[in-house]
C-alpha cells in the first residue's frame, strides 16, 4: 500500500474541518516562545491550545506575544478554559476567546473540580457545554473517562470528546484502556485523549486503541529535550494510528510458528 | 514609656485641628472615578472610553479582548463605549497553556 497516497485519505475531521495531524499540543510550560514554536513544529501539530488570561497591567505591553510565535494563519488556535472551576467562568472565558480571535468558534472546554487531581467537574462541564453549544461554539470537551458522560456530551453537540487517560500532567500513561475503548466504540465524534500521556509509547497505545487523536502538553514541554520529544510523539501518533488501521493480530496464549511447518529437513 | 504615646497623641490632635487643605472643586474640572481593572482599582477620568483606557495602559492596537461588567465589548465598540464609576473591566490576551 502506498503510504503517500493513503496519508491524506485519513484526516482527522473536527467540526467539518480536516486536519492532517492527529497530535494536538499545548503551549504551556515552555522556556520561551522560540521553544514553544520549535516544539509545535516538530510535533507537526496543526491545533495548539492557548490559555486566556488577564494582561499584566504595568508590564511592557509591546513584549512579544504567543500569537506572534504561533500565528493563527499557520496554526489553529484552540483557546481553553483551563483554570476555570465553574460553568460561568468557562463560558465567559470562551466568549473572551471568541472576541480575541475574531469570531473563532472552536474552543476547548475544561471545568476543573479539584486542585489536587485536576479531575473535571462533570456537572459544571455539562452545564457549560450546553450553554456554549447553544451560543454557536464548537466545543471540544475535556472530561472524565466515563462512557455514559462521554455519550451525553456528544448528544449535547460537542464536536469532540476528550477523556483523560490519567491526571493532567501526571505522565502516568493510559490507565483506563477499557473505558477508552467503550467510549471510542460508542462515539460518532472524534475521541481525543487529553491528559496523562508521559512518553511516546503511551501516545501509540492511545492511537492503537482507536483514539482519533491525542492532546498533550507536559509530556513534551517537561521533557529534557522538548523538541526531540515532540518529534518522538509525532512518530508515535503516526505509528499507533497506522497500527490501528492495519488491524493487530489477536492475542494468543501459545506460540504460532512464523516459518512453514512443512518441508523441514530431518 | 508612658511619655511617648502622650506626645504622639498630642501631635495627632494638633494635626486634626488644622484646617483641611484647600482642594479644587473636582466637579468643575475632570471628575475622577474609580474602576476595577483586572481585579485592581484604577483611577481614571470620567467619560474615559475603552479605547482611551487601552491606550493609557499601552494596549492600543494589541490583540486583546475586553469584557465590561461580564459583557464582551467588541473591538468595534471600543471607541464609543464609555466607562462609569465602579465598572469592572477585564482585558485579556492569549498565553501559553494546555
Amino acid at each position: 500500500m502506498n503510504l503517500k497516497t493513503t496519508a491524506p485519505t485519513d484526516p482527522l475531521i473536527i467540526a467539518g474541518k480536516s486536519y492532517g495531524s492527529r497530535l494536538l499540543t499545548g503551549t504551556g510550560k515552555y522556556r520561551d516562545f522560540d521553544e514553544t514554536r520549535a516544539a509545535s513544529l516538530a510535533a507537526g501539530a496543526e491545533i495548539v491550545t492557548v490559555a486566556i488570561r488577564r494582561v499584566n497591567i504595568g508590564q511592557d505591553p509591546s513584549a512579544p506575544s504567543l500569537i506572534d510565535a504561533l500565528p493563527p494563519g499557520e496554526f489553529t488556535l484552540l483557546p481553553n478554559t483551563a483554570g476555570c472551576y465553574n460553568a460561568a467562568d468557562a463560558v465567559r472565558t470562551c466568549k473572551l476567546a471568541r472576541e480575541l480571535l475574531d469570531g473563532h468558534r472552536l474552543v476547548k472546554l475544561e471545568v476543573l473540580g479539584d486542585q489536587k487531581t485536576l479531575f473535571p467537574d462533570v456537572v459544571e462541564t455539562l452545564k457549560a457545554a450546553e450553554e456554549l453549544v447553544a451560543d454557536g461554539f464548537e466545543v471540544m470537551v475535556y472530561t472524565s473517562d466515563d462512557p455514559i458522560l462521554a455519550k451525553r456530551l456528544e448528544q449535547i453537540g460537542c464536536v469532540a470528546v476528550m477523556p483523560l487517560a490519567a491526571p493532567i500532567g501526571s505522565g502516568l500513561g493510559i490507565q483506563n484502556r477499557y473505558n477508552l475503548l467503550e467510549i471510542i466504540e460508542n462515539a460518532k465524534v472524534p475521541i481525543i485523549v487529553d491528559a496523562g500521556v508521559g512518553t511516546a509509547s503511551d501516545a501509540a497505545i492511545a492511537m492503537e486503541l482507536g483514539c482519533d487523536g491525542v492532546l498533550m502538553n507536559t509530556a513534551i514541554a517537561g521533557a529534557r529535550d522538548p523538541v526531540l520529544m515532540a518529534h518522538a510523539m509525532k512518530l508515535a501518533i503516526q505509528a499507533g494510528r497506522a497500527a490501528f488501521r492495519a488491524g493487530r493480530i489477536p492475542r494468543k496464549r501459545y506460540a504460532s510458528a512464523s516459518s512453514p511447518i512443512d518441508g523441514t529437513i530431518g | 514609656m508612658a511619655v511617648v504615646p502622650v506626645a504622639a497623641g498630642m501631635r495627632h490632635r494638633a494635626r486634626l485641628s488644622r484646617p483641611p487643605p484647600v482642594k479644587r472643586d473636582a466637579s468643575r474640572y475632570n471628575v475622577r472615578m474609580q474602576i476595577i481593572l483586572n481585579g485592581q482599582p484604577r483611577d481614571c477620568d470620567s467619560a474615559t472610553s475603552v479605547a482611551r483606557l487601552l491606550e493609557q495602559a499601552g494596549y492600543a492596537g494589541r490583540r486583546v479582548a475586553v469584557e465590561l461588567n461580564q459583557e464582551i465589548v467588541p473591538r468595534s465598540r471600543h471607541d464609543s463605549q464609555l466607562l462609569a464609576d465602579g465598572d469592572r473591566l477585564e482585558i485579556v490576551h492569549a498565553i501559553g497553556g494546555g
